[in-house]
This record gives structure tokens, C-alpha cells and sequence, in this order.
């Protein structure tokens, strides 16, 4: 099987795996890094968002081939040891999650609202967020950690 | 997912070697329209030959009287550009409407036309400004291009490398999204350009992208909201689906069309 | 009880974020065990088939297959449970037809569970599922109520004649009937309750396991109430004792309802485990997830409302069908019933009121609750028949509520509830006021000046939740007693372990318990953990549904620690040598009365361990349980207003405006409480204006993907008012009441009485739910002729 090398929050990770594995599933089965959820297959929730080199992208429409040689960076990569990032601190914060099975997604999204949009507009966070799907919060905290966040990271990370 | 070979050339001529050296090729751009049917099973290539690697295809550059947008540029980067902003900004504001905020950070304007969906954004944009598919091999106008869902006159080993729009004196996109998928249910990109005003709807027919002649000819006389108001196009061919039924679809048009004229401000 | 930083009152962050938001949450399917296979469920393609025969030959063949399995296989099995026996008017028990785990003979929905494939990979199995060849003998399907009511309609189960399961009536008919006869007015109304797919984001998954070395089952689900999993995979279709079972339920990531059932996956993989002595594992993708989690709502009802001639409500007649789906799933048929038929007193003083319900079998996913379960079907019906009485009588929709409501408690209704305390008044007089429903008239003048058609609705509310008094369940025909279990491990050093029997997953029971106990104890917050969700570590419980987990669950915790203090007392008065009468127990010290002489709850503690100098004859530990059994429902109540703009052009609805107020009692965490708010009502909000669940007439789902199922996005909603008027329940110490549900009872009516009032001026005076543009446009089109 073909190798990928790609580095996974600072640290380069290989794997032989099939052409056809996705990110997600590299990140998850073969990594162990699951923190990355899957909640659907026609790439509409948003709860497998990760960065590769730097931009949000759906893991589960993405092959790991694809993030060959990419820097990739998941939830488990954003806080700085038990310290949390300022994003994921305005979640807590804010009670932007709930059961937490949309929260790595979601966080992951806003950060990379956050690095283009230091001070995004409520509606801004709406529109940025429809990629991610959450049926616990309503969204309402969700938006409000957002901007918040967004405002804490001072306008990127 | 059936498995395939995955090759990452580094140059146009390695990724045409690449699609040619076995039958059940396809090319990968972003991934966003193919991965997903492949997930579901509904198409299974032997290979697939992917275009990040190719230098050169992801660039977007001010021609004068046009604008042409490297295959790569991602939806992301269309919608961010100064210069498509600043010269067509009707483009700019479509590439921000597609999808979500992760589809354009990785879906590409190559992966759109050459997919051809028939509710896709970018068809309409494209025969709207009467923009020109560029290939490896060709320029192909956007009339020509698109020929109904799915279907382009490209050749199986053909690569899409560019798009190249005229940049029109004034143009707007309106769409009326699905609820659920997002995907446009009509959209109507009006463009008053260099042959004359050209309005093109996606999303609503089941052939795909379709011209409006009587709302050409009525804004050419007129070019306002009024003057296509009174324009219904026929319910016969459209698209039917739980969210949009044939009528609603084809008064959908009529209303985005007059909606993207006002726009053009 | 006293206040403090982190005690009752306070809006504490969550013990449970941290984990949650650094990726380390610990959901069903991050677990891998040694040795696992994965398992794959086939399922039925079509929705009605006679199984000719099923040839394996090829799957058994593939590369990593371990085994298949069919229902032949598991026919010795149990059948998979229902937990209500309901009768219908004539006395006679409903028809419970058997649910086989695996289908035997027949299919009976487009997703009933075929056979497992058992391999070494994930894709293995699902590959190989593709091998197994299934004769299926296409029957004819009834894919809604109609069809299924139809002269001459297909049969789901010969056993149920016209595919009824039962007809069920509450209250006094002959009472209600005579209101009707000398009535001033009676307006009529009838409502669709649209099928609804729950859509928890984390899709199921469960992971068995057989150790033979112990006889032990263990199986990991995504569950709402691992301990009713057991009662139900243990005892009535497995046939394993309780002690050789455990069920896990670990972080789930929501359940809405769609989680508590016990569904036949759970059954196929531990049985499956057994037979193979290796874990077996299996994921649910989205797109099954569709046809296998079970569906919600789905009713036709038909209402008339008699009022005298100022507008007092005299008679309430409600006749409605529901939908049960193929197979009765574990609470379906209490939720059309119990959960519905009386709530319609509502807020007001109806004397006579009368509901009876239909609940019919179709080829459909098995239906059972989902947020409000019964309680938003109702409360949909009754709020959209008083706005419409209110218009056909000519008076205020605000006036004909207020005018009706119940003022004094405790109330007994026609409809078998008795609510033990409310002020309707103050939460309508608190949302008129927040939403600023007096200013309204302005606002629309404005919408309609930008082309707009702008509307406000109402809805004013109770609901019936904490569920329940067992004896009363029992009498009605539940099969599980309805109270709850909640343990207090005060440890030596005087850190303290929770238990309850009540599932958290996303509710912050490991925060608002916390809370509870740390303010009762007077112990630091970060000094108690709360423990769920593992039928081994657990003494017993029913779980989390129902909006019940603080009213019954926090009791539990409540009496336990009660019990803690009590013998805390006894070891303190032998320490401090006074007698137990004296001894006075605040933040977290024992003291004698009228003395400075006191002694800690850790020393006590640790005494409790230590026993050195130790009362005679009491047992050392510090650790107690208590069982709660509710005496009543609790009633959480309130009004909700919502504002909505209508695009005419394209019948678009936009959400403007959302006020609540609500009386949910007592308010442990604020925070934690606005979010299960918030959440409700975009699940009611959800289902009034984007959710719909549709069958095709030959049963398969036409909405069946997150592509064609409207889930509620951010940017279609808009940001939430919410507002409290607080009265305690008076029969539970917290005064607490329940929230989880609130919001997805009372804002769908609310909302679609809104579009009806921004459409009036179009002609439009009736709406059904989901408004969705087009639904919307073609109304307008109609009523513009």
C-alpha cells in the first residue's frame, strides 16, 4: 500500500494506507486522533473539519492522499497542552456546545472564520457556519463563542 | 468506495500521461463533486489523477477586457480575489454563494464546469458573461461547453486549465438555494457584456444551464427588473423534488432574474 | 441551601468542555477493543417483502468474512420489546405483533435489519453485504395513514385487521359532547403533525463483546438509558441475566429521543459477539441512519373547540391518527397516547375535554419519541385551534388565553393531570412584554414598506414532563417503573463520586449535579465528579428522557446526600460527644447547636473510613443511594412569541424574533438551562418552517439524506429572547421541573400562527407544517385565485 507522510499538529505522521482512505479515517483509524467525527456521508455536517495548511476543509471529502506533504491540524492540535485556545476557551466559556460530537468541527470552522475576520458580525458567524451542522445549542451560544473567540485570537493564530 | 490508483503528477503532460495509461481514469480536482458520488458508489475509476501538483493551473490574472481564472482556483479564491472582485464582482460574490465555507475552501472552478451539474453555480456564471473553457487542447465557448446535466464536449483525456470571462460593463447573480442541500433550485446570473445582455438560469432544468431569450431581448430594450417581471418561463423540463416542484422552479427564475437585474444596480 | 460561586443558581462552566472541546471526548465509535471485527447490518431495500429465501454463500465466500447471519440464525431469540400496553375503548390490549431482531419471512420497512456480515474490516463487511442474495417477494406497502386506513390496504401484520394497533380515547366523552350541544361557537380545525427525523449528529454504533472466561456480555451504545437497554436486551430478548450484561453508554453526542429505544442492532451484535467470542463492532452511516433511527411525530388529527359567547372554552373534541411505523418501538405507544391525550386541558379551564387516538402500523421506520414526544403534537393542536378561534369569534389572540387560563392549584383536569402550581399570567405578561408585542403593528408597517409580510404568533403552554410516578404509569400500562437512582460516595479524604442513573449526552448533568452536591455538601465543585452511563458502576436507572433527569434523577441526588448528612451526623455527634439531635450540618460543617464546637465533613469522613473512634453499631463509609419515585409529573409552562417575514414573491419564511418565557422551576445552572432552551426551540422552529419526512407511496424515503432533509442551519435562525417567571414544583425538594424539552413544545405553533397572521392580508388563513417556501408560495397562489 502507498505511504502518506503529512504533518499532523507539528508532528510528522506516515501510514501506508489504500489510495481510497480518507483524511478522516487516516486521522482516525490509523492516527488514533478521534477527536475528528464523522456525522455524515454526503459532506454536509461539518463535524470532521480540519485544517490542511491552514484552511478548513471537510476530512471526509478530502482523500489522505490529497494531504500528502500538507500541514494538518485537528482539534487535538489547537490547544496549547492543557491550556485552550482562545476559541475553544469562548466555547466554554459561552456554552457553545452541548453533547460535543459537533464541537471539533465547529471550532475548527471558526477558527478559520476567525484568521480571515478578527471581528465577524453575527450574521457573518451564521452564513460562515453553515457548514456545520450542531441539533443541540440552537447555534445561538455557538455564534456568540464565535465572535468572541474570533476577538480573543486578535485577529489570527 | 471501490480503491483506485491515485497519481499526483507534477506537470500537465505526466497527468495526460497519467489519464491516458488507463481507461477508467478521471481527473481529480478538489474532489467536492466526485468524491461524494464515489462515496455513495455511483462512480468507481480505476485511477484517479489529480491536479494539485500541475504548476500553473491556479492562477487568476487581469486580461484588460477579460479576467481568466486558473482550473485549481479554488471557489475560496475567486470569491477573495481583488482582481475578480474588482473587475467582474458578480463572479466574486457567486464563487462566495457556492456551497459552504469548507466547499470553497476546497472545491475548484476546474472540478465545477467540467462536472457540469445541472444545479451548480458556476455553468450559469459561465454562458452569463460568455466565458470560454479553456482546455489543454482548446477553447471552447461556454454555449458550447455545457451540454445538459453531466455532459461536456470534453474528452476523456481533455484537462480543463482555464476559465476565461469577459468582464462585462455590469452583471449579477441571484439564487434561490435548496434549503437542504444548498445547491441552487434557480439561479440567475444576468450579465450586460461585451455580446450584449445574456441571462443564464442553473439549477432549475434538468437539462442544465439554459438562456432566457425573451429576457435577453426584453433588457436589451429596457435593461430593468420590470421588463423581465412579466417573463415566465415554461414549467416543462424543470427539475421536481421534494423542496421545489416544476411550477414552483420556473416562477423561481422569473423572480431571481428580476432580482439579479435590480443588483446589477 | 446556600449560594455560593460555583452552588445552585449559578451559571458554572462545564465540567464536561474540556474533554469535549480538546478531541478528547470518548464516543462509541472512538472505542476499539482487541480482536474486534466489524460488523455490517444488510438492510431491506424495499418496504414490504416476503423473504423467499437468503443465499450467503457468496458473503460467507469474501475475502475477511467471519460470518453471516440471518434471522434463521437468531430465530431462538427474543422478540425485540415494547415497554407500553395500551387498550383501546372496548378494553381489549392493542396488537403487539413480534419485531424478530432479524427479519424472519417478511420485511416491513425500507431498513428492517436483513442479516449481519461479521469481517475482519469495515469495508470488508460492507462488501461482502453486497454478495448476500435476498429474495425479496415485493408486497404492496402502506407508507403513510392514509394508506394504511384504506379499504383494501396492505397488511403489516395479519394480526392487525386494517393495520390498527389500537384506538384509544381519554376523558369524558358524553361530558364533552353535551359542552358541544349548547355552545355559542365551535371552530374547527385540522392539522397534519409532520414525521420528523431526529438527527442526533453522532450517529448510533455499538460495540459488543463476549468473555467466555466469565460468561460476560459487554456491550457499548450509544444509548440515552444503559440500564433500560439491559432490562430489555437481557430480559426479553437475550435471556441473560443482568449480572452477565453490561451495557456502556459513554459520551453520546445527542439523542433527542432517538436514543432511548432498544433497537435491534444492539440485540444482533451482543448476540453475535456470543456466538463468535470476539467484539464485534458497528458504526450506523447517515444514509442508514435515515431508515433505522426511528422517526418522530407523524399524526392527523381533527379538533373542534366549543366556547360560549364571550370565548370561554366550554368542550374540547380531539380525534387523531398516528403513525407507529412498522414495528412498536419501545415507548411508541405511549407517546401518541400518555404523552398526548392529556395534555389538552393545557393552560386552561376547558371543563370537558375528549381525545381519542388511532394508531396505525405502516411500512414505515418504527416511530417512537422524539424532544416533547406527544407533548408538541398537542400543544401544535390546541394552540393552532384557540388562534383560530380567536379570528372566527373576532377577539384578541392574547385576550381569548388569558381569559381561559388556570389560576388555581392544585387543578385537576378533565384528562387525568393534576398540576400542583403556575402563574400562566406572568410568563404571557413577561413575553408581551419582552417580545413587545404591543409595538407589533409598527413593525409590520415597516416589513411591508420593504415588500415584506410580517406576522406575530403565539403560543401559550404546559407540559407534562419529570416522568413519572410509577404507580400511575403502571396503571396506565407501562412495563417499567419510572423513578430513578442516584448514589453519594462521599470518599475518605472528602472528594465525592456521583452516580445517577440518568444519562448526560449534552444535557451537563457532570456539571448540574455537581452543582447540587458541592452546594449541599458544601464541598469544592471541583471536589465532586459525577459518574453515568455504565450499568456496572451504577445501581440502577432509568435514564434521560422526558425532561427528567434534574426533577427525578437530581432528587435521587438529592435524598442521597440527605442520607449522607444524616449519618455524617451521627459520626460528627460521637466526635464532637453530643447527641445527634443537636448536631447542625452547613457548608460542609458539623456543629453542635448554640456551640462553636464543630468537626468537618472531611474529618467525618475520614473517620467514616477510619472507624478508630467510631459510633456503636453504625456501619463504617460514608456512601449512600436513594431511589426517588415522583408523585406527580412536573409542569413546566410558559409562552412563547415568535416573528416571522414572509418573502410573497418567493414564500420564504424568515424567523425575526423569538421570545420565550418560561417557568421550567427552580434553575440550577442559567446557563445550561438557555442552552437546552435555545436548542428546543431550533428544533421546534425546525419542524414548523424546514423538517419533513416523506415517504413515497411504495415506502421508500424521499427525504433521506442530510440533501434533501432540511436540518435547521445557523443562518436560519435568528438569535433567542429568552425569559424566566420561576414558581417551584411543590411535590419535588429542588422545585425543580424540566427544560429539555420546552422549546420544541411551544414555539411550533407560535410560528406558524405567525406566517397565518403575515399571510392573512394575502388571503391565507391556514398553514401546515413544515412552512417551506413553496408550501408557502402555492398558498398565497391559491388564495390570490
Amino acid at each position: 500500500m502507498p505511504t502518506v507522510t503529512m504533518t499532523v499538529n507539528g508532528m510528522e505522521r506516515s501510514g501506508n494506507v489504500e489510495d481510497r482512505t480518507l483524511l478522516v479515517d487516516f486521522l482516525r483509524e490509523h492516527l488514533g486522533l478521534t477527536g475528528t467525527h464523522v456525522g455524515c456521508d454526503t459532506s454536509q455536517c461539518g463535524a470532521c473539519v480540519v485544517h490542511v495548511n491552514g484552511t478548513s476543509v471537510k476530512s471526509c471529502t478530502c482523500l489522505a492522499a490529497q494531504a500528502d506533504g500538507a500541514e494538518v491540524t485537528t482539534i487535538e492540535g489547537l490547544a496549547n497542552g492543557t491550556e485552550l485556545h482562545p476559541m475553544q476557551e469562548a466555547f466554554r466559556e459561552h456554552h457553545g456546545l452541548q453533547c460535543g460530537f459537533c464541537t471539533p468541527g465547529m471550532v475548527m470552522s471558526a477558527v478559520d472564520l476567525a484568521n480571515r475576520n478578527p471581528d465577524p458580525s453575527e450574521h457573518e458567524v451564521r452564513e460562515w457556519l453553515e457548514g456545520n451542522l450542531c441539533r443541540c445549542t440552537g447555534y445561538h451560544n455557538i455564534v456568540e463563542a464565535v465572535r468572541a473567540g474570533a476577538q480573543a485570537m486578535g485577529g489570527g493564530s | 468506495m471501490n480503491d483506485f490508483t491515485y497519481h499526483a503528477p507534477t506537470s500537465l503532460d505526466e497527468a495526460l500521461a497519467a489519464l491516458r495509461g488507463a481507461e477508467g481514469a478521471k481527473l481529480i480536482a478538489g474532489g467536492h463533486s466526485l468524491l461524494p458520488v464515489m462515496k455513495l458508489n455511483l462512480a468507481a475509476p480505476s485511477d484517479l489523477v489529480s491536479l494539485a501538483g500541475v504548476p500553473g493551473l491556479a492562477d487568476i490574472s487581469d486580461d484588460g477586457d477579460s479576467v481568466t481564472v486558473g482550473a485549481m482556483c479554488t471557489h475560496a479564491q475567486v470569491a477573495g480575489s481583488a482582481t475578480v472582485q474588482g473587475r467582474i464582482p458578480a463572479l466574486a460574490a457567486m464563487a462566495d454563494g457556492i456551497g459552504d465555507a469548507q466547499v470553497r475552501n476546497a472545491g475548484t472552478i476546474g472540478g465545477s464546469v467540467a462536472h457540469n451539474d445541472p444545479a451548480a453555480d458556476y455553468p450559469a456564471a459561465c454562458v452569463a458573461l460568455g466565458a470560454t473553457i479553456v482546455t489543454d487542447r482548446r477553447e471552447i465557448g461556454a454555449d458550447d461547453f455545457f451540454q445538459g446535466m453531466f455532459m461536456t464536449p470534453l474528452a476523456g483525456d481533455e484537462v480543463v486549465t482555464a476559465v476565461r470571462f469577459p468582464v462585462p460593463s455590469r452583471a449579477a447573480y441571484a439564487k434561490f438555494a435548496n434549503p437542504a442541500s444548498k445547491y441552487a433550485v434557480a439561479g440567475v446570473m444576468v450579465a450586460d457584456g461585451p455580446d450584449g445582455v445574456r441571462v443564464a438560469v442553473t439549477g432549475a432544468s434538468g437539462d442544465g444551464v439554459f438562456r432566457v431569450g425573451e429576457m435577453e431581448a426584453a433588457l436589451a430594450g429596457s435593461f430593468s427588473a420590470d421588463a423581465v417581471a412579466g417573463i415566465s418561463v415554461s414549467s416543462d423540463g424543470m427539475l421536481s423534488d421534494t423542496a421545489a416542484g416544476a411550477d414552483y422552479r420556473a416562477h423561481l427564475v422569473t423572480v431571481m432574474a428580476k432580482r439579479a437585474v435590480e443588483a446589477c444596480g | 441551601m446556600s449560594a455560593n460561586g460555583s452552588g445552585i443558581g449559578a451559571s458554572v462552566k462545564r465540567k464536561e468542555d474540556q474533554r469535549f472541546l480538546t478531541g478528547r471526548g470518548r464516543y462509541t465509535d472512538d472505542i476499539n477493543l482487541p480482536g474486534q471485527l466489524y460488523g455490517y447490518i444488510l438492510r431491506s431495500p424495499v418496504a414490504h417483502a416476503n423473504i423467499g429465501g437468503i443465499d450467503t454463500s457468496a458473503a460467507m465466500a469474501a475475502p475477511g468474512v467471519h460470518a453471516v447471519f440471518t434471522g434463521k440464525d437468531m430465530e431462538g431469540v427474543g422478540s425485540i420489546p415494547t415497554g407500553w400496553l395500551i387498550h383501546s375503548k372496548d378494553g381489549s390490549p392493542m396488537v403487539e405483533p413480534p419485531h424478530p431482531a432479524l427479519a424472519i419471512g417478511k420485511v416491513r420497512y425500507a431498513g428492517d435489519c436483513v442479516a449481519i456480515v461479521v469481517a475482519e474490516t469495515k469495508r470488508q463487511a460492507k462488501a461482502a453485504a453486497n454478495l448476500v442474495d435476498v429474495d425479496y417477494q415485493e408486497l404492496p406497502a402502506v407508507a403513510s395513514i392514509e394508506a394504511a386506513e384504506a379499504d383494501g390496504a396492505a397488511q403489516v401484520f395479519d394480526e392487525a385487521p386494517g393495520n390498527v394497533c389500537y384506538d384509544w380515547e381519554v376523558g369524558d366523552k358524553g361530558a364533552t359532547d353535551a359542552a358541544f350541544e349548547g355552545a355559542a361557537h365551535v371552530v374547527s380545525i385540522d392539522v397534519v403533525n409532520n414525521r420528523l427525523v431526529p438527527n442526533a449528529i453522532e450517529p448510533r454504533a455499538a460495540i459488543a463483546n463476549f468473555d467466555p472466561a466469565t460468561d460476560e456480555y459487554t456491550l457499548y451504545t450509544t444509548s440515552q438509558n444503559p440500564h433500560l437497554i439491559r432490562l430489555l436486551l437481557g430480559a426479553f430478548v437475550l435471556g441473560l441475566p443482568e449480572h452477565k450484561l453490561r451495557i456502556i453508554a459513554p459520551d453520546v453526542g445527542g439523542g433527542f429521543g432517538s436514543k432511548i429505544p432498544h433497537y435491534a442492532e444492539e440485540a444482533i451484535l451482543t448476540w453475535t459477539a456470543g456466538q463468535l467470542g470476539r467484539p464485534v463492532k458497528w458504526t450506523c452511516e447517515r444514509i442508514d441512519a435515515f431508515k433505522s433511527d426511528t422517526h418522530g411525530r407523524d399524526h392527523i388529527s381533527t379538533a373542534k373547540l366549543a366556547l360560549d359567547a364571550d370565548g370561554k372554552f366550554l368542550g374540547l373534541h380531539v380525534s387523531t391518527k398516528a403513525n407507529l411505523g412498522a414495528y412498536l418501538s419501545t415507548f411508541a405507544t405511549c407517546v401518541p397516547t400518555y404523552l398526548y391525550g392529556i395534555l389538552f386541558a393545557g393552560p386552561y379551564t376547558t371543563p370537558a375535554v375528549y381525545c381519542e387516538v388511532k394508531s396505525f402500523f405502516t411500512n414505515t421506520v418504527p416511530v417512537d419519541a422524539l424532544r416533547g414526544a406527544g407533548r408538541p403534537e398537542a400543544t401544535y393542536l390546541l394552540e393552532r385551534l384557540v388562534d383560530k378561534a380567536a379570528v372566527e369569534l373576532g377577539m384578541d389572540r392574547v385576550e381569548i388565553r388569558r381569559q381561559n387560563f388556570i389560576r388555581e392549584f392544585p387543578y385537576q383536569t378533565p384528562v387525568a393531570l393534576q398540576y400542583d402550581q403556575g402563574d400562566y399570567d406572568a410568563t404571557l405578561d413577561l413575553a408581551l412584554d419582552a417580545s413587545d408585542w404591543a409595538g407589533f403593528e409598527a413593525r409590520r408597517a415597516e416589513a411591508a414598506a420593504r415588500g415584506k409580510c410580517r406576522g406575530i404568533g403565539i403560543s401559550t403552554f404546559i407540559e407534562a414532563c419529570g416522568i413519572a410516578p410509577s404507580a400511575v404509569v403502571g396503571s396506565l400500562g407501562a412495563r417499567a417503573g419510572l423513578y430513578e437512582s442516584g448514589s453519594v460516595r462521599v470518599h475518605p479524604t472528602g472528594s465525592v463520586s456521583v452516580f445517577t442513573g440518568t444519562h448526560s449526552h449534552g444535557q451537563g448533568h457532570e456539571t448540574t449535579f455537581a452543582q447540587i452536591v458541592s452546594d449541599m455538601l458544601g464541598v469544592d465543585f471541583a471536589a465532586v465528579d459525577v459518574v453515568h452511563g455504565d450499568s456496572a458502576k451504577i445501581p440502577f436507572g432509568m435514564g434521560t428522557y422526558g425532561s427528567r433527569s434534574l426533577a427525578v434523577g437530581g432528587t435521587a441526588i438529592y435524598l442521597a446526600v440527605e442520607k449522607v448528612i444524616e449519618k455524617g451526623k451521627k459520626i460528627a455527634a460521637h466526635l464532637l460527644e453530643a447527641s445527634v439531635e443537636d448536631i447542625e450540618f452547613e457548608n460542609g460543617s458539623f456543629t453542635v447547636a448554640g456551640t462553636d464546637r464543630s468537626t468537618s465533613l472531611g474529618d467525618v469522613a475520614l473517620t467514616a473510613y477510619v472507624p478508630h473512634n467510631y459510633p456503636e453499631g453504625l456501619e463504617p463509609g460514608l456512601e449512600e443511594t436513594a431511589f426517588y419515585d415522583p408523585l406527580n409529573f412536573t409542569f413546566p409552562a410558559g409562552t412563547h412569541v415568535a416573528e416571522v417575514e414572509v418573502d410573497p414573491e418567493t414564500g420564504e419564511v424568515d424567523v425575526v424574533a423569538v421570545t420565550g418565557a418560561d417557568d421550567v422551576g427552580r434553575i440550577i445552572n442559567p446557563m445550561i438551562v438557555a442552552g437546552q432552551l435555545h436548542g428546543g426551540l431550533a428544533h421546534g422552529i425546525g419542524q414548523a418552517l424546514l423538517e419533513d419526512c416523506i415517504y413515497q407511496d411504495d415506502g421508500q424515503l424521499a427525504t433521506g439524506s442530510y440533501l434533501d432533509y432540511t436540518m435547521p442551519r445557523a443562518a436560519d435562525l435568528p438569535s433567542f429572547n429568552i425569559n424566566h417567571n420561576t414558581t417551584l414544583c411543590t411535590h419535588n425538594p429542588l422545585g425543580a421541573k424540566g427544560v429539555g424539552e420546552v422549546g420544541s413544545i411551544g414555539i411550533p405553533p407560535a410560528v406558524i400562527n405567525a406566517v397565518i397572521d403575515a399571510l392573512r392580508p394575502l388571503g391565507v388563513n391556514d398553514m401546515t407544517m413544515p412552512a417551506t417556501s413553496q408550501r408557502v408560495w402555492q398558498a398565497i397562489q391559491q388564495a390570490q385565485g
